[in-house]
C-alpha cells in the first residue's frame, strides 16, 4: 500500500514514543500516507492504522479532524491561501480571488486538468509574511504578490 | 527584527541558527555550568520565579510557579513539552525563533527538565510549518551528536530525550490538554481540568507544558540571574517579549522588547501606520483577546498590567493594527468563522454558539441585520464564555462582545442602513495586496 521510503519514515516517527506508545505517531504516519498518495482513501487510513495497531475508527478520528488531512482527491497541487484577518489587512482576500480568476475554480474545487485545487486556510502562524499561501501543505510561500503567484503558477506547470 | 532583545538579538536569518553559531553566541554555556556545579533544582526554579517571567504562549501565568508544580519525587517518566503550535491569529513569533534560534529553545527545555526532573520532551510543531518542523529535527540531531541530548549527558548523569511531533491543523491542539491527546495520536479535544498536566499530563504522567518563547527566555534568565532578567521589564512582567505586529503598519514583523515599553513606540519601530493613515484599532494580543480603540491603545504600556487595564489582554503578543479603512463588523465576521471552525465541537455552548454568532454577525455584514441582533450576540457571547471545557469559547466570545461595545456604532449602522459606515471604496483602499516597503 505505501513506499519502503513512506514506512521508513513512518517507523522513524514511531521510534520518538516510549514502548507500547505507537498511537503517537498516527498523525504523522497519515500526513506520510497523504504526500505519497495524494488524499487518504478509505483503504490507505485503514492500511495507516493496521500498520500501526489502533482500530481504523481510531485513525478516521484523527483524519477527520485535522485540517490538513484531504479525504476526498485533490489536485497535483493544493494551494491553501490564508484568508484570516491580518492576512486580509494585507491582501489576503485579493490573493485568493485573484487565484479564483485565474483558475477558473472555487475554495474546496480541482481544474478539470486534475492540475490545481483551492483551499481556504486558517491562520498558518506567519502573518509578518502576509500574504501567504501553503503549497502542498509543506511549502510556505509568502509575501505573494500578483507577480509572485503568476511566477509560481507557471512553475507549477512545467514540473 | 529588532537587535534591542534577548531572543532575537544577533541573529542573522538563515545563516545563524546552527549549533556552531549557538555556541559562539554563549549558547549552552549556562547548562554546561548547571551540569558541572550540579546546581539544586530548587535554586533554578527560585531563579525562574524572580524573574517574574509569565508564559509567553497567551495565559501570562508565571513560569516559576508552574514549575514548582511538577511531583519531585514521582517515580518513573515525566514528561516536558514545548508548544509550538502557534496558530493564534496575528501570532508568528515561536516560527522565527524555532527557525533562527532553535538552539535556544533546546537549551531551555535542557534547563527546564532538569529543574523539574523530566527525562522526555516533545516540541509540539503547528502543522502548517512543515519547513520549521524539519529544521527543529535538524538542530535536534546537532544537540545530540555534540551530546547535549540523550543518556547521561556531558557525564553529568543526568539524562533527556528530546524529539519534534508535528501537528496537522488544528488550533485547538494550542491548548495545553488537546495538545497532550494529540501527542497520544488523538483528536485534540481538550481534558477536563484539574486534574492538570502537573499531576495527570501525557500518557497520563506529570508534565509540563510552556511556549517556545518561554523556554527561549530560560537561558538567558539563568545567565543573568532572575532579578536583572525581571528588571529589563518590570515587577510582575519580567524580561523581554517579541511582539508580532501585522496588519496596516508599514513593516509588518517580529520586535522584540522590554516588557512596559510604550506602544507608540513599537508603532514607529513598525514603521507606523501604512499610507499615513489614522490608527481605528489594535487587537492587542492575538485575536482571542478584546479588541481595543486605537486611542486608549496609544496611552497603553505594552506588558499585561496595562493591556489589562485596558480591558484586553498581552495574550501572545500579537499586535494586530487596524486602520479607518476597516469595516469592524467584517472584521468580526472573518474571527468569528475563524472560531466556529476551530472549535473541536466537545462542548455545545461553543460548537454551537460560535456557529451561531457567526451567522448572526454575517447577517448584520451583509445587510440582514435586525434590531434585536447585537442584544442576542451578546446573550450568545455571555452564554458561552466560561461554560465550556477549555478557553476557546471565552476566546470566541471577546472578540464580539469587544467589538460590539466599542464599535457599537457601526453595528447597529449596518442593521439600521442596510451598508457599512466604511464606504466600499475606503475599505478597498485597506485591503490591497501589500508586502512590506519604505512607508
Amino acid at each position: 500500500m505505501l513506499s519502503q521510503e513512506s514506512l521508513q519514515q513512518i517507523d522513524r516517527e514511531i521510534a520518538k514514543y516510549p514502548p507500547g506508545k505507537r498511537q503517537s505517531a498516527l498523525i504523522s504516519a497519515l500526513r506520510i500516507a497523504q504526500q505519497e498518495k495524494g488524499w487518504l482513501s478509505k483503504e490507505v487510513i485503514e492500511f495507516a492504522a493496521g500498520y500501526i495497531g489502533v482500530p481504523p475508527i481510531a485513525a478516521w478520528e484523527v483524519a477527520s479532524f485535522y485540517g490538513m488531512y484531504d479525504l476526498t482527491p485533490v489536485g497535483r497541487h493544493k494551494i491553501t491561501v490564508c484568508t484570516n484577518l491580518s492576512c486580509t489587512l494585507s491582501g489576503g482576500v485579493h490573493v485568493a480571488e485573484y487565484l479564483k480568476k485565474k483558475l477558473g475554480i472555487g475554495f474546496n474545487e480541482t481544474t478539470p486538468d486534475g492540475m490545481f485545487s483551492l483551499k481556504e486556510g486558517e491562520c498558518m502562524g506567519a502573518c509578518g509574511d502576509a500574504p501567504v499561501l501553503l503549497h502542498n501543505n509543506h511549502r510556505m510561500c509568502s509575501f505573494m504578490t500578483i507577480e509572485k503567484i503568476d511566477q509560481m503558477l507557471a512553475d507549477l506547470e512545467r514540473q | 527584527m529588532s537587535a534591542r532583545g534577548l531572543i532575537l538579538a544577533g541573529l542573522d536569518g538563515d545563516r545563524t541558527w546552527r549549533l556552531q553559531d549557538y555556541v559562539a553566541r554563549g549558547g549552552y554555556e549556562v547548562f554546561r555550568k548547571i551540569l558541572a556545579e550540579k546546581t539544586p533544582p530548587d535554586t533554578i526554579i527560585a531563579e525562574m520565579k524572580d524573574s517574574d517571567l509569565r508564559g509567553r504562549g497567551g495565559a501570562g501565568f508565571p513560569t516559576g510557579l508552574k514549575w514548582s508544580f511538577m511531583p519531585r519525587s514521582f517515580p518513573g517518566n515525566k514528561y516536558l513539552i514545548c508548544n509550538s503550535d502557534e496558530g493564534e491569529p496575528g501570532t508568528f513569533k515561536d516560527r522565527d525563533i524555532l527557525r533562527y534560534n532553535p538552539h535556544t529553545v533546546i537549551e531551555g527545555m535542557l534547563i527546564g527538565a532538569y529543574a523539574m526532573g523530566c527525562s522526555r520532551g516533545y516540541n509540539y510543531i503547528h502543522g502548517e510549518i512543515f519547513e520549521v518542523y524539519q529544521r527543529f529535527e535538524e538542530a535536534l540531531e546537532e544537540a545530540r551528536a555534540a551530546g547535549f541530548l540523550g543518556q547521561n549527558i556531558l557525564g553529568s548523569g543526568f539524562s533527556f530525550e528530546l524529539f519534534a511531533h508535528h501537528g496537522y491543523g488544528a488550533y485547538i491542539c494550542g491548548e495545553e490538554t488537546a495538545l497532550l491527546e494529540s501527542v497520544e495520536g488523538k483528536k485534540g479535544q481538550p481534558r477536563f481540568k484539574p486534574p492538570f498536566p502537573a499531576s495527570y499530563g501525557l500518557y497520563g504522567k506529570p508534565t509540563t507544558v510552556n511556549n517556545t518563547e518561554t523556554f527561549a527566555s530560560v537561558p538567558f534568565i539563568m545567565k543573568m540571574g532572575g532579578k536583572a532578567y525581571m528588571n529589563l521589564g518590570k515587577p510582575n512582567n519580567g524580561g523581554t517579549k517579541i511582539f508580532s505586529v501585522s496588519g496596516h503598519v508599514c513593516r509588518p514583523g517580529n520586535y522584540e522588547l522590554e516588557l512596559g515599553t510604550p506602544f507608540s513606540e513599537l508603532l514607529a519601530m513598525a514603521g507606523g501606520m501604512r499610507g499615513g493613515r489614522q490608527l481605528k484599532a489594535v487587537i492587542p494580543g492575538g485575536s482571542s483577546s478584546p479588541v481595543v480603540p486605537g486611542a486608549i491603545m496609544m496611552d497603553c504600556t505594552l506588558d499585561f498590567d496595562s493591556i489589562a487595564k485596558a480591558g484586553s489582554m498581552l495574550g501572545s503578543g500579537a499586535v494586530i493594527v487596524m486602520d479607518e479603512t476597516v469595516c469592524m463588523v467584517r472584521a468580526l465576521e472573518r474571527l468569528a468563522w475563524f472560531y466556529h471552525e476551530e472549535s473541536c465541537g466537545q462542548c455545545t455552548p461553543c460548537r454551537d454558539g460560535t456557529g451561531w454568532m457567526y451567522r448572526v454577525v454575517h447577517r448584520i455584514e451583509h445587510g440582514e441585520g435586525r434590531p434585536e441582533d447585537l442584544d442576542l450576540l451578546l446573550s450568545v457571547a455571555g452564554n458561552i464564555a466560561f461554560r465550556t471545557v477549555c478557553a476557546l469559547g471565552d476566546a470566541a466570545a471577546g472578540p464580539v462582545q469587544s467589538f460590539v461595545k466599542h464599535f457599537a456604532d457601526e453595528f447597529e449602522y449596518h442593521i439600521e442602513n442596510k451598508k457599512c459606515l466604511v464606504p466600499p471604496a475606503v475599505q478597498e483602499t485597506g485591503s490591497q495586496i501589500y508586502v512590506s516597503q519604505p512607508c
